[in-house]
């Protein structure tokens, strides 16, 4: 529902809830004015396991509150107790939606701070670029028609699981995981691309492209999508640093930021690629910056297919993994993942195991301050809809 | 980005600033002056994107470290203010008013450290751990493999491998235990 309310009927919120003088609402809940409803933590409009504790009144939001805690496994602390390279297997549940993201932050980390981050070679850093490209598209697969999904138009997401799909088994052949692959590690990558990959990888780009034209008129022709989605959870320019927004969100209200423009790593700067902006900020134009993210990524990776060398070494020399110290140290390695900057704060004291990792995801940020500021004054039926239009992913927030 | 390290150099007196690359730059703040360094890059210098809050304990020598890392998405570049807490107290003010997600933080890092930032939004508010009775499990004296052990028991038929000892059998079958140590420093 739009702010204008349903049937163009706008309940008059002028008088309640009352403000303390503290400024905080009360919500009496004895006055029979407000609701509790908890959204989540199992709930299909939630994005993965996390709850919503909203305060209603009517239909309307009046407070949220997020709670995370249900995926906490503690692997930052687990990371600190394991050598450098057992570290990796463990990063990489971090994130669900794109695990490679971990593979290569960690990767980078450690060769930074060891010294062997120029040491890696040509090869793997095309392939590394290759991967993580590969990962943003089987997530854009994925969220883009999830978007669609969340106001009932749930063909566009099996289209899009099934697509995901292919691009998992390019995965499978190439890592032998379909998720969580390790196929990025410290020195470079796994292995070269197994023989007729490229003829498999395009048949499936082709399908892609017939898609992206399919899921623009089943989402951005509808009109059902659109009442739903057009000045539906708008964030003002203004929000951005204030809210410490990011990637397609950032973008969507009309702030161009785009790690691999801003801070290029592995071969952004050979790539031909402008990332797309809007500036009405709400639903739809997140959702519209995305799938034009989505034709770009496939050309993205058309173009790396095409420059990548044919052979080359994959892997520089690096240290036996069992007796790898590195020296005291710290940096901060970032990328642009499909969902904005994601990055890692990485800590070494001299000892073979890493003393502090701290990954930063978008979700961070969006998922619980962003969310809950954006949820007040919301319809009940628009939350699932705001939520996954921030793509939130509970795992990066808890770790 | 060096002239920027070099003013507030002088201006803060700052100790160990390291460039740890081209556009990346830690620098040490006494803990008195940190919010005030923090402010003052988010106004006079752009730092306008807060990019993230970090903690590490340092236990060997009484302290925990706090970062802020700030971002000024003109110059693409960063700064991260590094300030150190005594563990036998540890307290700091609160950075809220600056970026509206940093109560977030400043509520987890509570949580998994045991810092407080009095008059931070919702800072005594659980963060992913419920009802825990521990020390804050982050801290390097949290012991997690006696946690797993005191609070789930082993089930019978099942074993373990130690990590390190079963990649070494796997991965260097030939190779004796004693093997010469990598001096990678």
């Amino acid at each position: 529902m739009s702010n204008k309310g349903l049937f163009g009927f706008k309940p008059d919120r002028s008088n309640y809830p009352e403000i303390d003088k503290d400024g905080k609402a009360i919500l009496d809940l004895s006055s029979q004015k407000y609701t509790k409803l908890w959204l989540g933590p199992n709930h299909p409009g939630v994005t993965g396991n996390m709850a919503v504790e909203l305060t209603i009144s009517g239909d309307e939001v009046v407070e949220a509150r997020t709670h995370v805690g249900y995926l906490h496994r503690g692997f930052e602390k687990l990371i600190e107790r394991r050598l450098f390279v057992q570290g990796f297997p463990t990063s990489i549940r971090m994130c669900v939606a794109e695990p490679d993201t971990n593979e290569y932050l960690i990767a980078q980390c450690t060769e930074e701070l060891s010294g062997y981050a120029d040491k890696v070679p040509e090869m793997a850093v095309w392939l590394r670029t290759l991967v993580l490209e590969l990962a943003r598209l089987q997530g854009l697969l994925r969220g883009v028609p999830g978007q669609a999904g969340t106001f009932s138009l749930g063909i566009g997401v099996q289209w899009g699981v099934y697509l995901r799909d292919l691009i998992l088994d390019r995965f499978e052949e190439l890592t032998g995981a379909r998720v969580y692959h390790m196929y990025i590690i410290p020195g470079g990558v796994r292995g070269l691309l197994p023989a007729g990959f490229k003829k498999r990888l395009e048949e499936n780009l082709k399908e892609i492209d017939d898609f992206i034209v399919r899921i623009h008129q089943l989402m951005f022709n509808n009109s059902v999508f659109k009442k739903r989605s057009v000045g539906v959870g708008v964030i003002p320019k203004e929000w951005i640093d204030q809210y410490g927004i990011v990637g397609t969100t950032a973008r969507a209200s009309g702030v161009k930021r785009d790690v691999r423009k801003d801070n290029p790593y592995l071969v952004y700067d050979q790539l031909d690629f402008d990332p797309p902006t809007a500036t009405d900020g709400d639903i739809y134009a997140r959702t519209f910056v995305r799938w034009q993210e989505l034709i770009q990524t496939v050309d993205l990776i058309r173009q790396i297919m095409a420059k990548m060398p044919a052979k080359g070494d994959i892997r520089a020399k690096m240290p036996n993994v069992l007796h790898w110290r590195i020296p005291k140290g710290e940096t901060y390695v970032r990328l642009e993942s499909g969902r904005g900057e994601y990055g890692m704060y990485y800590v070494t004291d001299g000892s073979d195991k890493p003393r502090r990792i701290n990954l930063r995801g978008p979700s961070y940020t969006h998922g619980i301050a962003l969310l809950e500021r954006m949820l007040v004054n919301a319809n009940i039926a628009d939350v699932h809809a705001i939520m996954v239009s921030l793509q939130v992913c509970p795992p990066e927030i808890e770790r | 980005m060096k002239a920027i390290v070099q003013e507030i150099t002088e201006k803060y007196n700052l100790q160990n600033a390291v460039f740890q690359r081209d556009n990346m730059a830690f620098v040490e703040v006494e803990k008195k002056f940190a919010i005030d360094l923090v402010t003052f890059l988010k106004d006079y210098h752009q730092f306008s994107h807060f990019v993230m809050m970090s903690c590490v304990d340092w236990i060997e020598d009484g302290q925990f470290q706090l970062l802020y890392l700030l971002h000024n998405p003109a110059l693409k570049v960063d700064i991260g203010i590094k300030t150190y807490l005594n563990r036998t107290e540890p307290v700091m003010q609160s950075a809220h008013h600056l970026w509206k997600q940093i109560w977030t933080y400043q509520r987890e890092i509570k949580e998994a450290f045991g810092i407080d930032f009095p008059g931070s939004p919702n800072v005594d508010e659980n963060f992913v751990l419920e009802g825990w009775t521990e020390i804050p499990h982050m801290r390097r004296d949290f012991d997690t493999a006696a946690y797993s052990e005191k609070t789930y028991f082993p089930r019978e038929g099942r074993f373990t491998h130690d990590p390190a000892t079963y990649m070494r059998e796997k991965l260097y079958p030939n190779q004796p235990v004693t093997a010469k140590k990598n001096t990678n420093e």
